[in-house]
């Protein structure tokens, strides 16, 4: 008895074994061959970055786990690019080949993996992250190296960083204009309802400062647990908050996004009496949420894939000819493929890609015609961006219904925080730094 | 008033209908097998993908307006035949070792969820080959009549052969039919399923609003928990399944085919699984990870109304329901105004990460004093 045990066991872990082997073998099929132009022989020589013909970067992303949704498709944004540099000759006269991490949505995996990048396959640069909790647990190792991160989502603030270039949007430039037009065009009664974690509750007080300044009036604030579905007793308080109509401010994230969504329609709360503005959806998200719920609302960005300019044209295109022609492009994605850009320009400028402070020094002042428009990195490692807000229609994608006509200069320290008002960032000046008192 | 408390005995219901049916199945294979099944949210999120395979092969169609129905007869189906193979593959080697079940269960659950990701053409013909290779060249060599001593000979070099074999011709299609063999089915992205027109939207009644598509689910849960009663209570395999699970041994002895009852048992659970995968994209998203929103609450629920018994899980599901609805909205704040401090508490607790931290510490209370739950398992066949 016992021995027919033993080989049932045997084989039990055998086929179970061999299973794994199999989803190992064919799940790291993708990244093999999803770095573009990594000949075979670059990366089996053991060059390092100096040697060779090549620039090695990285690029740090979660491709498995929850937040393997968004940040897949920043990945093919940054490989876009990086196909595109190669092909009108590299930076420097050298091929860009593309060293890809998975960060697994797992924040100690991130810093384990940007040390990796760093002392193992010494990149030049590092382009990844998405979450602000990603973003903080590879920071001090960005710091203690002093390395290179470029970090393409819009976030809270509240940082600056010289190791670290932001090329996402800074609050005031998605949060507050958008909280400005509502208080214009939509009413003045606001419900804010987020994801429980760093940057909603950020966001918030933010909102909260701003409206209390501007004659705007808080009526009520919820939060859902990351990935939660329930959302059944945040649409009741809003119900009660909001008896009559007014405007709903929502910072959620992920799958929460869905449900809540779906409820607000079965509640009868329409977009014409509770418009809603969001700081998460974009294209991907609306097609993930379905057009039929979210169709009315509006969210705030600093690009849509319907601006409509050369640059982003020719953006679009590109993206979809390379990766299929249902795939859609978003703000993310479009921070993502600039940065790529923005770093070869600096390299070019400095001549160097090895010597860091001289790549920084050349990045500030830097300007691109981005797909967004024309923008600036400033050497407060932000950049100055375009302000967009768009209702979703009925093709899924956003009617731009409001944009600046200039770039906003970004504010990383915010300034209706007490504790960071009057305070800004200047890297350019070595007086300065990363913190200091502008009065 | 009259429309806050209409509005909180249906939201009460609504969220208690979502949590039983989602515990439905786990209630059965947990409570009655003693399978710890922690891939029970897996099996609903297959469900819920189902669901959403069914809405766009019937985008267009006449028949796009109960595409739903179709979804859950298919739902259940899939899910079934996916029990089924886990039975009959892993589970049936564990019985009687809890432990056991929890790790290999829950080794399916990531497995599960990382098939989703990563599923095409390409994985699904490398793992079917292998089967094929493997299970095939097995069936032909077990009839010989030393197989029991060449079995560790035989597994070594099958195992990796037919691997071999079955990952080569993968990749070799992989790359003559490149971007359609190898194109992903789902991706790690949410995908959306929307409901049919008639499901969205809501039926007014005294100044609120109730949604069609929670209406639906409380319908779709009675049905469901009236068919596993009539099923356990009127059938001859209902009356089987029952005999099992008291006694397992004596049931054996009386001539009951108790394997036959184990798979037809974990078939039956893991389909409810797949209804209430199919109900639940309704109201959130479908994506890999939808299963783990689901596994915990539905345990508490297993747990809370007692091992073993349905109505005890009936109860539980919708006591916890109501319970968060009430103290996650404002209801109770409302009612206790009058009494200021009493009223303070509970818009402390009022948000819903909040409520579920109370809950959580009365169902934690409950339990010191009934361990056993709201229907104990009670006589001799407890500890066996």
């Amino acid at each position: 008895m016992a021995k027919s045990f033993g080989r049932r066991e045997f084989m039990i872990l055998g086929s179970t074994a061999a299973g794994s082997i199999l989803l190992k073998a064919c799940g790291s099929n993708p990244s093999t061959t999803a770095s573009p132009g990594a000949s075979p022989a670059a990366s089996t020589a053991a060059s390092t970055s100096a040697a060779g013909n090549t620039v090695k970067v990285g690029i740090l992303h979660s491709l498995s786990g929850t937040m393997a949704i968004s940040e897949k498709s920043v990945v093919d944004a940054e490989n876009l690019a990086i196909e595109e540099i190669n092909k009108a000759g590299g930076v420097l006269g050298k091929q860009i080949e593309a060293i890809i991490e998975d960060g697994n949505s797992d924040w100690p995996t991130f810093a384990e993996k940007a040390k990796k990048l760093i002392d193992q396959d010494k990149v030049a640069t590092v382009f990844g992250c998405w979450t602000s909790a990603s973003r903080k647990a590879v920071l001090p190792v960005f710091e203690s190296k002093n390395s290179l991160l470029w970090y393409p989502v819009q976030y809270e603030g509240q940082e600056c960083s010289k190791n670290v270039f932001y090329t996402g949007a800074a609050p005031n430039q998605q949060i507050e204009p958008s909280v400005d037009w509502l208080l214009e065009n939509k009413g003045k009664e606001f419900f804010l309802v987020g994801s429980d974690y760093v940057f909603p509750r950020t966001a918030n007080t933010i909102i909260k400062a701003q409206l209390a300044a501007k004659g705007g009036n808080t009526v009520g604030e919820d939060y859902i647990p990351l990935g939660s579905t329930e959302v059944k007793s945040v649409i009741q308080k809003i119900k009660q908050a909001l008896p009559n109509g007014g405007v709903i401010y929502n910072s959620l994230n992920g799958d929460s996004n869905v449900a809540f969504f779906k409820e607000l329609q079965a509640s009868g709360l329409n977009p014409d009496k509770y418009p809603s503005m969001s700081v998460s959806i974009a294209e991907e998200e609306v097609k993930a949420i379905g057009v039929d719920y979210l169709q009315g609302h509006y969210a705030a960005w600093n690009y849509f894939q319907t601006v409509n300019s050369p640059a982003s044209t020719k953006f679009v295109d590109a993206f979809k000819a390379k990766y299929g022609s249902d795939r859609v492009v978003n703000d993310p994605m479009e921070a993502a493929y600039i940065m790529v850009y923005l770093w070869k320009q600096s390299v070019e400028k400095a001549g160097t890609y090895e010597d860091l402070e001289k790549v920084k020094t050349a990045a500030y002042g830097q300007t691109f015609d981005a797909p967004e428009g024309r923008i600036t990195m400033n050497p407060n490692h932000h950049l100055s961006k375009f302000v967009r807000i768009g209702e979703v229609g009925e093709d899924s994608l956003f009617k731009i219904v409001y944009e600046t006509k200039e770039a906003v200069k970004p504010v990383p320290w915010n300034q209706f925080v007490a504790d960071t008002k009057g305070f800004a960032c200047d890297w350019s000046d070595p007086a300065k730094g990363g913190k200091y008192k502008t009065t | 008033m009259l429309s806050g408390l209409l509005d909180g005995i249906f939201s009460g219901i609504s969220l208690g209908s979502v949590l039983l049916l989602a515990a439905l199945g786990l209630a059965i294979v947990f409570g009655l097998m003693g399978v710890i099944n922690m891939a029970h949210g897996e099996l609903m999120m297959l469900g819920a993908y189902t669901t959403y395979m069914v809405q766009n092969a019937l985008k267009g169609t006449p028949l796009f307006g109960i595409y739903i129905f179709i979804a859950l007869i298919a739902a259940f189906i899939v899910t079934a035949i996916f029990g089924l193979v886990l039975e009959r593959g892993v589970i049936r080697y564990l019985y009687g070792r809890p432990l056991e079940t929890l790790l290999a269960t829950w080794g399916v659950s990531l497995i599960l969820q990382q098939l989703v990701r990563s599923v095409s053409w390409q994985l699904v013909t490398i793992v079917a080959l292998f089967c094929l290779l493997f299970f095939g060249a097995m069936w032909i060599v077990a009839r010989r009549t030393d197989f029991e001593r060449a079995r560790g000979w035989f597994l070594t070099i099958m195992i990796p052969l037919s691997a071999a074999a079955a990952i080569a011709t993968g990749n070799v299609l992989g790359t003559l039919y490149k971007p359609a063999f190898t194109k992903l089915w789902f991706d790690a992205r949410n995908v959306d399923v929307t409901a049919p027109k008639w499901l969205r939207g809501g039926f007014p009644i005294a100044g609120t609003q109730f949604s069609y598509a929670r209406i639906f689910i409380i319908v779709l849960t009675i049905a469901c928990v009236v068919g596993v009663y009539w099923f356990l209570n009127n059938t001859s395999w209902g009356l089987r399944i029952r005999s099992v699970t008291q006694n397992r041994t004596m049931s054996a002895c009386l001539g009951i085919p108790t394997k036959k009852v184990d798979a037809l048992t974990f078939a039956l659970g893991s389909g409810l699984a797949g209804l209430a995968g199919c109900a639940v994209s309704l109201l959130g998203s479908v994506g890999p990870n939808t299963g783990q929103n689901y596994i915990v609450d539905t345990f508490m629920v297993v747990v809370v109304g007692g091992v073993g018994k349905l109505a005890g899980s009936i109860i539980a599901a919708l006591a916890i329901g109501t319970a968060n609805y009430l103290i996650g909205s404002n209801t109770l704040v409302d009612l206790t105004a009058p009494i200021k401090p009493l009223s303070d508490t509970f818009a402390f607790f009022s948000t819903i990460s909040m409520a579920k931290v109370l809950v959580f510490a009365l169902i934690i209370a409950f339990l010191q004093f009934r361990p056993g739950g709201l229907f104990p398992q009670k006589g001799r066949t407890v500890d066996a």
